[in-house]
């Protein structure tokens, strides 16, 4: 009895306390709450719980020496860890992603209680503390263990020889990568960058990439064996809305898996729909009655913006039903079109065949579905 | 001699490597090296694409500084097309791109910042009530409402969730800090103050960047356009947009919003981020009694400042009526020299130490952006190949980053550049709502560089100026103070001409041609037109960003983008030494820098920090089969 793990003396006193709790107490639960605070949160006092240890520990005969780890590992469950690399990204996604607000459908909090209790953010160039030698003994610490969720945002060049479009402490993208791939249980790739290449990859005057980027589902595919089955989870968006990162993080460190993801390994609660079929403006695209240019009198009435290039009808997010910055409003609203930026290849994407590539191109009305 | 490197830089923008060499005594600094790590190409992808395709394309150059690239891009195709939009436009962009600056440098403080300089494990034994006792004092309109008893609780939970950081094993974001470093010198309750603003400015953040939402449908990377703003004024102004009743986001309840998102920056700029400052500073300011030598007298350039300008108060045309004035200050005088960007020898960009090269001229010159080549050659130019012994080649080639010069010398850009420039331009009697801006700028300095923290804003005798790392800072606080006081003016006068049915958005295709009468048949929504009278249109956008002085210059051939060339203000700060082997600001900055600890080179941190680095905006063009860019002479005056 003496030599049970920390993990199996916490699930044991787990299950005890939870036998004697209201079932919608555990239901009511934050992400955030360690079994401490569950623990508190149902009006046991730290008194009561030390008394219980005891007597548990009586009953388990553990010795009294190990009481203190023993409230101590009950108290402080660990996190999920997470590590947040960045390869050719404008930052725009972390940007977004600490603009997250509480939700209950989704079970996101806000970015200060997500990064104090509901996770562990391990590496995050943008806002961790240590620099160089430091910040890379943070990273390496983390990737040596398991279950850590890889987050990446920015594609990836690719590593020709002489490129060097992206090296870090003389180590390349791809090699970053695939070091913290290792050990992850998923790796989610945040914003179009990541997920299908973004700007890098798109075309320059000579048909390619500058910097031959990639997405990070190709870079894994490309290193083979289990990096080319590694799960990945795709959260596009040039950036993403904050509560579809968040909302997907959580759904992992909750469910231990992703949720149901589409053809492009996007998560359907969030990119299921699109954003034409929940659009205000939808029924003046019904009636035919659209703005011609910015500012006319269909401008101000909220006319559709179909013929100023809107690709609404092709393009799957959640801008029009979450909407932007906790529910305030999404681009058509605030007068422009849909550019497409959760769509692969958008940047490059022409409106219609052969017509040439532009955000206020419109696209073939005959291929839109009321 | 001992090479301190240091890369990744965190707590930026991008990616960036620092080397600096120490001198004999093994601890100060004799030479720094910048370089940037991370190539994208966009100004590449830019070439043969839609000219309003531009603002969208360039706003991803850097999400930090969301909104800055997208402005500068329309204002240059706004420049080609020789249109003035509507005072609406204006009003909304200035609106915009202030909120961006308050957002970004209260962020900057506390979230890139703020940890060089607070010791969170100190913050852990803080005493909850002297920390309630110093809130007090030092943020009373902040705390006006709560009592010591409250804010010591308040302070307790702050506690505790960083204790259990500690006590979990996982200190995340704050493992591996230089934490009990000699050179923290905060109290441990001014270090947990410090944190809980830390909190509390992410909660303030998420909530102002609604205004780019309201005006721009989203952030990060609201919508700009070519002509004016896309938001046009709500038929239904009323009410929200709503299916029943169509409209749009600029609706009065929005606008509502936006008076109320303008008050909240402005409290917890002046309630918050500027007592922070002062309070911050003043414990790393020098001290004669322990022979402290403090950050005023550190960090600095030499005093060499250039501003494009920003905040047009009557269109963009009229620079003398700008918030933040255009112009150059050197060595060390108030006198402001007048910048001419059509000049070829004023402003030039040299490759001698970047992974480029300039054909038929080599490449040591310098070239003005009109005749700009960027020619990718890393391998060529002394990038070494990756590999355990990275380090860089000092003698060739050793940044992605160009070094711009003005008349060959290196200038700083941003917010010390922006307040000192105000300070000079100051009048004692200001008439105008730009004059005005930049009295309170210098009165802003007196009160809290001269007056509360009693430090020289020239040069004295021990080397204390406002040109330094405090100074930098300093400036940064001051000149969001500035901006976010300007922002209801703006909003204000937007209400007013609402409210006379002033509400034009946008040009109308009339009106360009009246504005322009050689752009015959021009018609914005099909870009074939548009060099109907003019094969090659030729334009340039200026901004100033948080960071500083950026420009765009493009050239419009067939309706499509020929040539387009950024010259950002990171490049400015961040570039390598250029042809004469003169440092750049970040290099020249860590001069003379004493490292308590070689191994643990936090002042290092300190002053690049300063800067405010942002290193994807810095990154210039890249062509990957080394061809030259077609160069054209393009007219840089603010027409």
């Amino acid at each position: 009895m003496s030599n049970l793990s920390k993990k199996e003396l916490r699930n044991t006193i787990a299950n005890c306390l939870s036998d004697q709790m209201e079932p919608n107490a555990l239901d009511e639960n934050t992400i955030s709450e360690t079994l401490g605070e569950r623990i508190a949160n149902a009006g046991v006092s730290r008194r009561s719980f030390m008394r219980y240890c005891m007597g548990l520990s009586a009953i388990m005969a553990i010795p009294t020496s190990l009481m203190p780890k023993l409230v101590e590992a009950a108290l402080l469950s660990p996190v999920t860890s997470v590590v947040y690399l960045s390869f050719q990204e404008c930052t725009g996604c972390l940007e977004s992603l600490i603009n997250v607000f509480p939700s209950t459908k989704y079970k996101t909090d806000s970015i200060e209680n997500i990064l104090l209790t509901a996770l562990s953010l391990d590496y995050s160039e943008t806002l961790m503390a240590p620099s160089g030698d430091k910040a890379e003994k943070s990273r390496a610490d983390a990737i040596a263990k398991k279950n850590y969720i890889l987050v990446v945002d920015g594609s990836i060049p690719d590593d020709k020889a002489g490129a060097g479009f992206f090296i870090q402490s003389g180590k390349t993208g791809l090699q970053l990568l695939k070091a913290a791939a290792t050990n992850a249980a998923v790796v989610v790739s945040v914003g179009t960058c990541a997920s299908f290449g973004g700007l890098p990859a798109a075309k320059g005057p000579t048909g390619i990439s500058p910097t031959g980027a990639i997405s990070i589902k190709a870079a894994l595919k490309s290193f083979g064996g289990t990096y080319a089955t590694k799960k990945v989870i795709n959260v596009s968006g040039c950036p993403p809305i904050a509560e579809v990162i968040a909302g997907t993080l959580i759904y992992w460190i909750l469910n231990k898996k992703a949720p149901a993801l589409d053809s492009n390994l996007r998560p359907k609660m969030f990119y299921g729909e699109t954003v034409h079929d929940e659009c205000y403006r939808k029924e003046f695209f019904e009636d035919g009655l659209f703005v011609n240019s910015f500012d006319d009198a269909g401008a101000r009435k909220g006319y559709c913006l179909f013929n100023m290039g809107c690709k609404g009808p092709i393009t799957h997010n959640a801008c029009t039903t979450l909407k932007w910055n906790q529910g305030t409003g999404f681009p058509m609203e605030a007068g422009h079109g849909c550019l497409g930026c959760s769509e692969p290849g958008f940047w490059d994407k022409e409106a219609i065949a052969g017509q040439g590539v532009g955000f206020y191109k419109p696209l073939d009305i005959n291929t839109v579905d009321d | 001699m001992t090479n301190i490197v240091i890369d990744p830089v965190t707590r930026i923008e991008g990616h960036l490597r620092i080397e600096a060499e120490l001198g004999a005594d093994g601890k100060t600094i004799t030479k720094a090296y910048s370089s940037s790590t991370m190539a994208r190409g966009i100004e590449v992808i830019m070439q043969g694409r839609d000219p309003r395709d531009a603002a969208h394309i360039s706003q991803r150059i850097c999400g930090v500084c969301t909104v800055v690239h997208g402005l500068t891009s329309v204002r240059a195709v706004e420049d080609a097309l020789g249109v003035k939009v509507p005072e609406n436009a204006e009003l909304i962009r200035n609106l915009m791109i202030g909120a961006q600056y308050v957002h970004d440098h209260v962020m900057h403080f506390y979230h890139l910042h703020a940890l060089d300089w607070v010791d969170v494990v100190s913050a852990l034994s803080a005493d909850s009530a002297a920390t309630a006792a110093l809130a007090k004092a030092n943020n009373p309109d902040y705390y006006a409402n709560q009592s010591l008893a409250a804010l010591t609780t308040t302070f307790n939970g702050v506690k505790t969730k960083l204790k259990n950081l500690v006590d979990r094993g996982q200190l995340g974001l704050f493992a591996n800090g230089y934490w009990g470093h000699p050179e923290y010198k905060l109290p441990p309750a001014g270090n947990l103050l410090a944190v809980a603003h830390y909190l509390d400015a992410l909660g303030w953040a998420r909530e102002v960047v609604k205004l780019h939402t309201i005006f721009g449908g989203k952030d990060p990377h609201p919508n700009l356009v070519v002509g004016g703003v896309p938001c046009a004024v709500s038929s239904n102004y009323n009410n929200q947009a709503s299916e029943d009743l169509g409209g749009t986001s600029l609706n009065k309840v929005n606008m509502a919003k936006v008076t109320a998102l303008i008050a909240k920056m402005k409290a917890f700029v002046d309630q918050v981020y500027v007592p922070d400052t002062i309070l911050i500073a003043g414990f790393y300011k020098s001290d004669r009694a322990t022979g402290y030598k403090g950050w005023e007298k550190r960090g600095g350039t030499g005093w060499n400042y250039l501003c494009y300008g920003e905040f047009p108060e009557n269109g963009i045309r009229d620079p003398l009526n700008f918030l933040i004035p255009q112009g150059v200050l050197e060595k060390g005088s108030l006198a402001i020299r007048p910048l001419d960007m059509e000049n070829p020898s004023e402003i030039q960009e040299y490759v001698a130490h970047s992974w480029y090269k300039y054909l038929r001229v080599g490449n040591n010159v310098g070239l003005h952006p009109s005749e700009g080549q960027t020619n990718l050659d890393y391998a060529g130019r002394g990038g070494p190949a990756p590999g355990a012994n990275y380090t860089l080649n000092k003698g060739t080639g050793y940044s992605w980053i160009k070094s711009p010069r003005w008349f060959d010398k290196p200038m700083e850009v941003g917010p010390l550049a922006h307040v000192v420039m105000m300070y000079a331009k100051a009048k004692n009697n200001p008439v105008t709502d730009a004059e005005k801006a930049h009295k309170r700028a210098k009165d802003l300095v007196d009160t809290i560089w001269v007056g509360r923290l009693k430090l020289p804003i020239t040069p004295d005798a021990e080397g204390a100026s406002i040109d330094s790392t405090l100074g930098r800072i300093a400036a940064r606080t001051i000149e969001t103070s500035v901006i976010a006081d300007a922002m209801s003016r703006w909003h204000v006068k937007l209400l007013s001409n609402i409210n006379a049915g002033n509400l034009a958005t946008f040009v109308t295709d009339a009106s360009v041609v009246a504005q322009n009468p050689s752009l015959k048949g021009f018609k914005w929504t099909d870009t074939s037109t548009w060099n109907n009278g003019n094969p090659l249109l030729v334009g340039v956008g200026f901004t100033e960003a948080p960071r500083g002085a950026l420009g765009h210059w493009l050239s419009i051939f067939g309706g499509k983008i020929q040539n387009y060339q950024c010259i950002v203000a990171s490049q400015w700060n961040a570039g390598p030494r250029d042809g004469a082997g003169i440092p750049g600001p970040y290099e020249k900055s860590l001069e003379g820098h004493t490292l308590a600890i070689p191994t643990q080179p936090l002042e290092i941190l300190r002053t690049i920090h300063s800067f405010d680095p942002c290193i994807g905006c810095a990154v210039h063009v890249t062509d990957p089969n080394g061809e030259e860019l077609i160069k054209v002479n393009v007219s840089t005056t603010l027409r």
